[in-house]
């Protein structure tokens, strides 16, 4: 059964056009909204590579249907910096952090988990070593050991401190 | 959108930058060898912009996908196609029958079918392949096949698979090959013997991203294929075959790859997705699934190995005997490979006067295996650490002590014969690594309940864990060896202060784009460094495995900068009328040694950038490592090229009742010859050793009869954040490394092999068990 729905996207309505109702949101932002930031890893919910907001909240697309998504604002990797695609030559403080600390190899586990360090920082801004481990143990990566990853976000707190000091 | 040299497919409508931001430099430095210089490709990464293999599209593209044997062994009777054919949107379907060119392929030996026909020989074998409008239509039609198969008994056992009577599972036999090494007395017995049986499970590389790749077809008859993978110009030579199109008429060009770790080295889909996209005239894309990616790829062999160690009262180790059976599976892959690397690095970096050794690499039902990072060396490590452990319990030695007693160095010989010439610091790894203070750590009753063993499930009883300490000292070969004409070719190209570098290396995560750029820098003096894509329009680099890559392609971009340098400083000299020797590049000007040393003359100062305005400079340049040599019939030669060796020291609590192992620290030294990028190497040293740790304690690919039973990541578990413990780095032992760019050892693989050994002995340092086996499961421990 297909039907055209419209998604917020990123703070912009993106049409969907006679899509298949079973299709998951995971498909439709990477197949037919041009958006690919979030990857295909297991398309079962246990790797986080998929992983985006809706209304704030942390998700994986994979189990999402997109049509279910109606009426809610997502945000993907495309968008955590404040642009529409990723365009835009702005980075946020965790990917820039990412970037400086070497948490990024084959990136392909990069995007989940650059959200869901957003939305851990977002939640706990202070975070323990403990509480950082939890909140990114849904997201696998396969090339780093975590070092770097856990570094980054180390960095991205004292950013986030200092911004709120200064 | 066909033909050479075209642009990259990218999704419609967003611009996905494949290769690299040339401007990106670390904020302080010049970005040359030694500094912590920025990935060129990391901020399309952390922005989801990098186009990996999966992100691809074309116009009019079509999706593929692949249907699998359920059974590990069978006789195919029939295949009736007519389902598939009357779904609607359905362009192709096809089987062995529809491959023109040559039927099997293989990386090593071609003895495996592009799809079956007649049997399949392991659970996952292709059969058939289908295009299709839409993915879920192309899946559907894959269900609507209908394979009539006879069920036959899997020969599941490497054992009995070459025992007599055995009937062969393929037409070249169940043997993929013997290999022997013999040296020395072998008839010596030691004072102290020790003897021991060990095993390792089936690991999977488990990349994120699965394999994927899109194939299009050009008007002539020839095909461009943007895939992830290891090694282009060996996918190259094996689709072209069985395609039967001459080499020049099949492109290939190196996608994102999603980490790779071996698992990228055999040709999976390529095959497929070029005569699905030759036979349908349309682009076909082909994504697998993570349950099919855990068919799609080799595995790291499991392997069964007996040793006996002999040594005098005094420690010394006299000889050691020893038979390691790999199984690999149903097809060749690298099994030979693999095979000699395990027995040649068996009995580690230690001095070992005789050996009489037999390793055999057997095929069997259950699924191919062939490259995973350590390759071979991963196996028998944990066979020749355990007997280390061993030996110093039967002597009463502290077992650091027993390996400083035995351990190699530079000027001793292998077991095979051969010399080690090159820098071979195994004293100071050791040291370094054992030595290392021991970090606070928090005593398991004082530990949150997450951070016990069982973490998330609260499970533990944090009176009844144990805290284990163990070690383990592994060691590899970096490069290919026996002989094999190993190279990589680069090209350089300057203009005005621009310098574009082209190679096929495949970048698979572990940051060759940024050395390649370091390199150019450092010999070129530019800022500006422009990758060109890599693919199979230039000659081959060689694979990106065996911890090659810095040394052979890094080899190979110095090379050609090096010419094209000597060729600017010609053009220089001759334009000031000084001598070319008198001109250096120094802060990316070139200037006169002279003047720098108080000599009157013609003095150059003049940047690079400027030298030579609208001058051009090539070089295209090979570069090849020191030849090797086959081993004889009793494995003996040079057979190598150099060597790495790394230590790890772990900290395990084990929970006693559950069985359940929580590692809570890991310490390592290295051996690196000299480290062009901290910030990378780290990346490989925690990265490596995570695997090694996932192999200890989690990961195991587990079969029944040859039948997989957790293709998932549901059921297969890789470490996550919380089941990795901070690594730290005690030492990286920087030796340089004579004829190795920059001294620099390949880095890639060696902190993968001593870190599971490291972490079951701290198990068995908690547990008082023998544990011969890895991974460790619960019931190991807890039964």
């Amino acid at each position: 059964m297909s039907a055209s729905y419209s998604l917020r996207v990123n703070g912009r309505d993106r049409e969907v056009s006679d899509g298949w109702l079973g299709e998951s949101l995971l498909w439709v932002l990477r197949e037919r909204l041009d958006l690919p930031g979030a990857k295909n890893a297991c398309e079962q919910g246990e790797c986080g590579s998929c992983s985006v907001l809706i209304d704030g909240s942390l998700v994986c697309a994979c189990l999402v249907l997109a049509a279910s998504a109606v009426d809610r604002d997502i945000v993907t990797v495309e968008g955590i910096a404040g642009a529409v695609d990723g365009s835009d030559a702005v980075l946020s403080d965790v990917q820039e952090a990412f970037l400086a600390e070497g948490a990024v190899q084959c990136g392909f586990c990069t995007p989940g988990l650059i959200m869901a360090v957003h939305d851990l920082l977002d939640r706990v801004p202070l975070p323990t070593d403990l509480e950082v481990r939890e909140a990114i143990s849904g997201n696998l990566c396969r090339c780093t050991g975590y070092g770097r990853i856990m570094e980054a976000v180390w960095t991205a707190v004292r950013s986030r401190q200092v911004g709120r000091e200064a | 959108m066909t033909g050479a040299g075209t642009a990259a497919p990218t999704t419609s409508g967003t611009e996905l930058s494949i290769v690299t931001d040339p401007t990106v430099v670390a904020p302080t430095g010049q970005g040359v060898i030694g500094e912590s210089v920025r990935r060129p490709d990391g901020t399309p990464k952390v922005q989801g912009r990098f186009a990996f293999s999966s992100d691809l599209w074309a116009e009019g593209m079509l999706w593929g996908a692949t249907l699998r044997s359920p059974h590990p062994s069978a006789r195919i009777r029939s295949i009736d196609l007519s389902g598939a054919w009357k779904i609607p949107g359905v362009r192709a379907v096809i089987t062995y029958d529809d491959v023109p060119g040559c039927k099997v392929f293989g990386l090593e030996h071609a003895d495996q079918p592009v799809f079956a026909h007649d049997v399949v020989r392991f659970h996952g074998e292709p059969v058939a392949a289908v295009a299709a409008d839409h993915p879920d239509t192309a899946r559907r039609a894959i269900v609507a096949i209908v394979v009539d198969y006879e069920i036959l008994t899997p020969v599941v056992d490497p054992e009995i698979a070459i025992a007599e009577g055995t009937a062969p599972i393929h037409p070249d036999g169940n043997l993929f090959r013997r290999m022997v090494i013999r040296r020395g007395d072998t008839s010596i017995a030691g004072d102290v013997v020790v003897e021991g049986t060990y095993e390792v499970g089936m690991q999977d590389q488990a990349p994120l991203g699965t394999e994927s790749g899109l194939a299009v077809p050009d008007d002539d008859g020839g095909i461009d294929l943007w895939i992830s993978t290891q090694w282009l110009h060996a996918d190259q030579t094996q689709v072209a075959a069985s395609l039967g199109l001459p080499e020049a008429k099949v492109r290939l060009h190196l996608a994102g790859v999603g980490g790779a770790f071996g698992a990228r080295e055999d040709c999976s889909l390529q095959i497929h997705i070029c005569l699905l996209a030759l036979g349908t005239g349309r682009p076909v894309k082909m994504v697998y699934s993570r349950e099919e990616s855990f068919f799609g790829h080799v595995h790291r062999h499991p392997a069964r190995m007996w040793y006996r160690h002999h040594a005098t009262r005094d420690g010394r180790i006299v000889k050691v005997e020893g038979r390691f059976v790999f199984d690999g599976g149903a097809y060749a892959s690298t099994s030979s490979a693999v095979l000699a690397n395990a027995t040649c690095f068996s009995t580690g970096p230690y001095k070992v006067p005789a050996v009489d050794l037999l390793g055999l690499a057997v095929r069997t039902n259950n699924l191919p295996c062939g490259a995973m990072r350590g390759f071979g060396a991963v196996q028998t490590c944990f066979g020749h650490e355990a007997q280390m452990d061993k030996l110093a319990t039967a002597l009463g030695i502290d077992p650091i002590e027993l390996r400083l007693l035995n351990a190699m160095q530079t000027g001793d010989r292998c077991i095979t014969g051969q010399v080690v010439t090159g820098a071979l610091p195994v004293e100071e790894v050791i040291r370094s690594c054992a030595e290392a203070p021991m970090p606070v750590l928090a005593e398991p009753v004082d530990s949150p309940m997450m951070a016990l063993p069982g973490g998330a499930g609260r499970t533990a009883d944090a009176a009844g864990v144990k805290r284990g300490v163990g070690f383990a000292l592994g060691w590899k070969n970096l490069m290919f060896s026996e002989g094999f004409d190993d190279f990589s070719t680069a090209s350089c190209h300057l203009l005005d202060g621009v310098a574009t570098v082209k190679s096929a290396c495949a970048e698979v995560g572990q940051g060759f784009v940024t050395l390649a750029q370091q390199i150019t820098r450092t010999v070129l003096g530019v800022d500006d460094v422009i990758l060109a894509p890599a693919d199979t329009l230039i000659g081959s680099a060689g694979s990106t495995s065996a911890s090659r890559q810095t040394w052979m392609s890094g080899g190979a971009i110095e090379l050609a900068c090096r010419t094209v340098r000597q060729k600017l400083l010609s053009h220089v000299g001759a334009a000031f009328g000084v001598a070319v020797d008198d001109l250096d590049i120094i802060d990316r000007r070139i200037v006169s040694r002279h003047a720098a040393a108080g000599a009157s003359g013609t003095v150059v100062n003049v940047s690079v950038d400027d030298a030579a305005p609208g001058v051009a400079f090539s070089a295209v340049e090979e570069h090849h490592h020191a030849p090797t040599f086959r081993l004889d019939e009793f494995g003996q030669g040079d057979a190598h090229v150099s060597f790495a060796v790394a230590a790890h020291r772990a900290v395990v609590d084990v929970d006693l009742e559950l069985g359940l192992v929580r590692v809570v620290e890991i310490t390592t030294s290295m051996d690196v010859g000299k480290v062009l990028n901290p910030l990378q190497l780290l990346g490989q040293v925690e990265g490596g050793t995570a695997q090694g740790i996932g192999l200890a304690v989690m990961e195991e690919i587990l079969l029944t009869a040859g039948k997989v039973r957790n293709p998932s990541f549901t059921d297969y578990l890789i470490p996550t954040a919380l089941d990795m413990p901070p690594v730290n780095v005690a030492r990286l032992v920087e030796v340089p490394e004579p004829g190795a760019p920059f001294g620099a050892k390949g880095a890639g693989e060696s902190p993968t092999i001593s870190s599971t050994p490291a972490v079951v002995a701290a198990i068995r340092n908690a547990t008082g068990r023998e544990l011969p086996r890895t991974p460790v499961r619960p019931h190991d421990i807890a039964l």
